[in-house]
């Protein structure tokens, strides 16, 4: 966990005072609405298709129990008793009103939780690795860098008003769990030849209208001048993005246009103007930061106690879900415990506030008070030791978090879509909602191993079904629900846009289709082992294409 | 229009030669980018003092050789959303160390104001009058500013390391 200290609480609270007053300056008319949006939006708030709708940055992933404990009074108090964890380690509230928006934020503030810059055309929230200081397969601790970002990032004078929303993500693993390659910046630490921790610098990611993987600029950059390179590639950016169309603004496009050597010899001239300047990160002011850190107490243990081996050969259920929620940590006799947020038929990513409060108790119980949020839209317990495992399962299952889908075909990632977002051409939660059903057999979940659907209701692609190994897209044909499927998508370290099935079909079809693709793979499989995304790699569309469209 | 400077509403001394009429020699004028480069020679040698409004897509560095002449530039905000006059302001005051007075135009709101003087801003063309008075409180509602910007704070991840002296009076950095 990072501690906010004097300056970090002093800044928010100025936040929070600032944002007060200018909500009371639009509530008696001194703004227009015009003039407020882009105030409202630096600090999480939309406008959405029946209400506000705010937006709380989890930096990196990382909350505490207080914090969740304050996310579950929020839905409470000023929303209708639930929260929905978002693609971007954000967590939404859609229903709470303006008047209500200053005093949200000041309870935020209390735990060190904000929502400046979860919007607009600024740098936002910065994501990372949800198993970010526990993964096994990890050189260093990313969150540190990302911290240093948010701090830099946060009220940067000159990157409030960018063409475009400007997203980086970090990590440190071999595997990409942060989906680095569609960011607008995307960072993946790792070691050079001299055996030293830098950065590979990617840009240009992204999905929406024109999706692109991103492209490596910089293969290592040193870590003294992670800043001062972040400001010239947003300095570049700054001056050169399009601003005569948002739907070209983003730097992908920018990148694309000049092509991505030019645009690396523009950075690399700019930052060699800046390198030695006031942005050069000694390691001192790494290792400071790195000090607010603060790390468990774990004890000294041995992998799989009895205990955990009697649990599982005596009980089928807890078997199932260990094998499938539970992951390596890199301490023995501990164990990274995912907690799915996709029951059977309920909108992907939402969580109650007595669900949040419980897994509040049970991190401290058992995860030395520590939560992480992934992109996937589920909940993380980061350090749970394994002969505790059993009794942990015993209360995530009581409240609903324990289904054992992460990673399976029911785990979707879906966006609002129609039922709340005012951009909407379609509903997706219903789409997900009706996959769930079709897919509840867990037992051929399990069959049918590791498939990533995800689900957007329009090109924005919020539920970045480009990268899903199925991909949903809702788009509207003469006022009628019509998907677009893509297969072979991915957003890891092997990042690739997946490509068109054939023509839309409509909203009744979607699962049938769905249902066919998944057929069509179990028999084209040459093992049981070769997961879906490998399948179409090797034997491309065409099968597939075949096979649906022959039937519907 | 109001014009702030030195956190004060003024009147505004310079004189903005739109036209075509011949640039008086005397007296403080303010002239598009494209009317002084075409004559920059003679119109940098005047005996009063010149401004330039500089357009925020065009290289800044074009007036670079210019500078030392120049007792103003003013740069433009088509709108508040277009921030490349951040920029541009920036590399003004920090790589080619612009001393004279910077002006914002154009759509200039005081929810700006902070981030108009952290990049080096120093006088502000406003749109509501009521802006004015604003300008104290909205440059002093902060006390903490993670990043080194053009208003000499150092930022916060470097300050934590090592603790500075009283925050200097900004306001009046640039202005000799
Ligand atoms: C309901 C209100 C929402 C609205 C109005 C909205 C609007 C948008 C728009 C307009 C874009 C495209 C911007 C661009 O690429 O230039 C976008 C992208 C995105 N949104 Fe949302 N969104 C909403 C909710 C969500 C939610 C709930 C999530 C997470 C589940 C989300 C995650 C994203 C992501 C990850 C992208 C980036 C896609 C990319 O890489 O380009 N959004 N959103
Ligand atoms: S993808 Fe479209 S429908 Fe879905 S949340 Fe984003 S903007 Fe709304």
């Amino acid at each position: 966990m990072y501690h906010y200290d004097d300056f970090d609480r002093t800044l928010v609270a100025e936040r929070v005072a600032e944002f007060r007053d200018q909500v009371a300056r639009r509530l008696s008319g001194q703004l227009t609405e015009e003039e407020f949006k882009p105030l409202r939006l630096m600090n999480g708030v939309y406008l959405q298709l029946h209400a506000y709708m705010l937006r709380i940055a989890v930096p990196y992933g990382t909350l505490s129990s207080p914090q969740l404990r304050t996310l579950a009074h929020i839905a409470r108090r000023y929303d209708r008793g639930y929260g929905h964890f978002t693609t971007r380690q954000n967590i939404q509230f859609n229903w709470i009103k303006l008047e209500e928006m200053p005093e949200t934020l000041a309870a935020l503030a209390e735990t060190g939780l904000h929502a400046m810059q979860t919007s607009g055309n600024c740098i936002r929230n910065i994501t990372s690795d949800q198993w970010a200081g526990v993964a096994r397969d990890e050189i260093e601790d990313p969150r540190i860098y990302a911290e240093i970002l948010r701090q830099h990032s946060t009220m940067h004078p000159e990157f409030s008003f960018l063409p475009r929303k400007f997203k980086i993500a970090v990590t440190a693993a071999d595997h990409d769990r942060a989906a680095i390659r569609v960011h607008d910046i995307g960072l993946r630490m790792h070691r050079n030849g001299a055996g030293e921790t830098g950065f590979e610098v990617v840009v240009g990611g992204g999905l929406g209208r024109t999706p692109f993987v991103g492209k490596t600029i910089k293969p290592f950059l040193h870590k003294r001048d992670l800043l001062s390179y972040i400001e010239a590639v947003l300095r570049v950016y700054n001056q050169y993005g399009r601003r005569d169309n948002i739907y070209k603004a983003r730097i992908k496009i920018l990148v694309h246009e000049l092509g991505a050597e030019k645009f690396a010899a523009e950075v690399e001239e700019e930052w060699r103007a800046i390198k030695d300047g006031a942005l050069a990160l000694d390691e001192a002011v790494v290792a400071d930061i790195a000090s607010r850190f603060t790390y468990p107490d774990y004890e000294t243990l041995t992998d799989e106690p009895a205990s955990l081996q009697t649990a599982r050969a005596s009980d089928r259920r807890f078997d199932t879900w260990f094998r499938n929620s539970v992951a390596p940590h890199k301490v023995p006799g501990y164990a990274i415990v995912t907690l799915s947020l996709k029951p059977e038929g309920a909108p992907p990513g939402d969580a109650t506030a007595d669900q949040m409060d419980r897994i509040a108790d049970l991190a401290e119980r058992y995860s030395f008070g520590e939560i992480r949020v992934g992109h996937e839209q589920n909940l993380v317990l980061p350090h749970v030791a394994q002969r505790d495992l059993p009794a942990l399962w015993t209360v995530l299952d009581a409240i609903g978090v324990a289904t054992p889908n992460v990673g399976l075909v029911s785990d979707i990632i879906a966006c609002p879509g129609l039922d709340y977002c005012s951009l909407a051409n379609t509903r997706s939660i219903p789409v997900a909602q009706e996959l769930t059903r079709r897919f509840r057999s867990l037992e051929s979940a399990h069959n049918i191993g590791r498939l990533h659907i995800n689900i957007s209701g329009c090109i924005n692609a919020c539920g970045h079904h480009h990268v899903g190994h199925i991909g949903i897209l809702g788009v509207e044909k003469n006022g009628q629900e019509f998907y677009q499927i893509t297969l072979g998508g991915r957003a890891d370290e092997h990042a690739e846009l997946g490509s068109l099935l054939g023509p839309a079909v409509p909203y009744e079809q979607v699962a049938d289709v769905i249902e066919d693709v998944v057929a069509a793979y179990i028999e084209l499989r040459v093992r049981p082992d070769e997961l879906f995304i490998d399948t179409v790699k090797r034997v491309g569309i065409e099968p597939f294409k075949e096979r649906v469209y022959a039937t519907h | 229009m109001p014009l702030i400077k030195n956190a004060a509403e003024i009147d505004d001394p310079y004189l903005r030669a739109l036209d075509d009429a011949p640039v008086p020699e005397q007296g403080a004028v303010l002239l598009p980018a494209a009317r002084f480069l075409a004559d920059a020679q003679d119109l940098a040698g005047r005996s009063g003092q010149t401004g330039v409004i500089w357009r925020n897509d065009r290289d800044i560095g074009e007036l670079a050789p210019w500078l030392d002449k120049l007792s103003l530039v003013a740069l433009v905000f088509p709108t508040f959303r277009d921030g490349r006059a951040y920029t541009q302001a920036r590399l003004l005051r920090e790589r080619y160390r612009f001393r004279g007075e910077l002006r914002a135009t154009g759509d200039v709101l005081r929810d700006q104001f902070l981030f108009l003087h952290r990049s080096g801003f120093d006088a502000f063309e406003v749109k509501k009058p009521g802006d004015a008075q604003a300008f104290i409180d909205a440059i002093h509602r902060y006390s903490v500013f993670y990043q080194p910007a053009a208003d000499g704070e150092r930022g916060t991840l470097w300050r934590r390391i090592k603790p500075a002296p009283a925050r200097h009076n900004a306001v009046n950095e640039f202005t000799s």
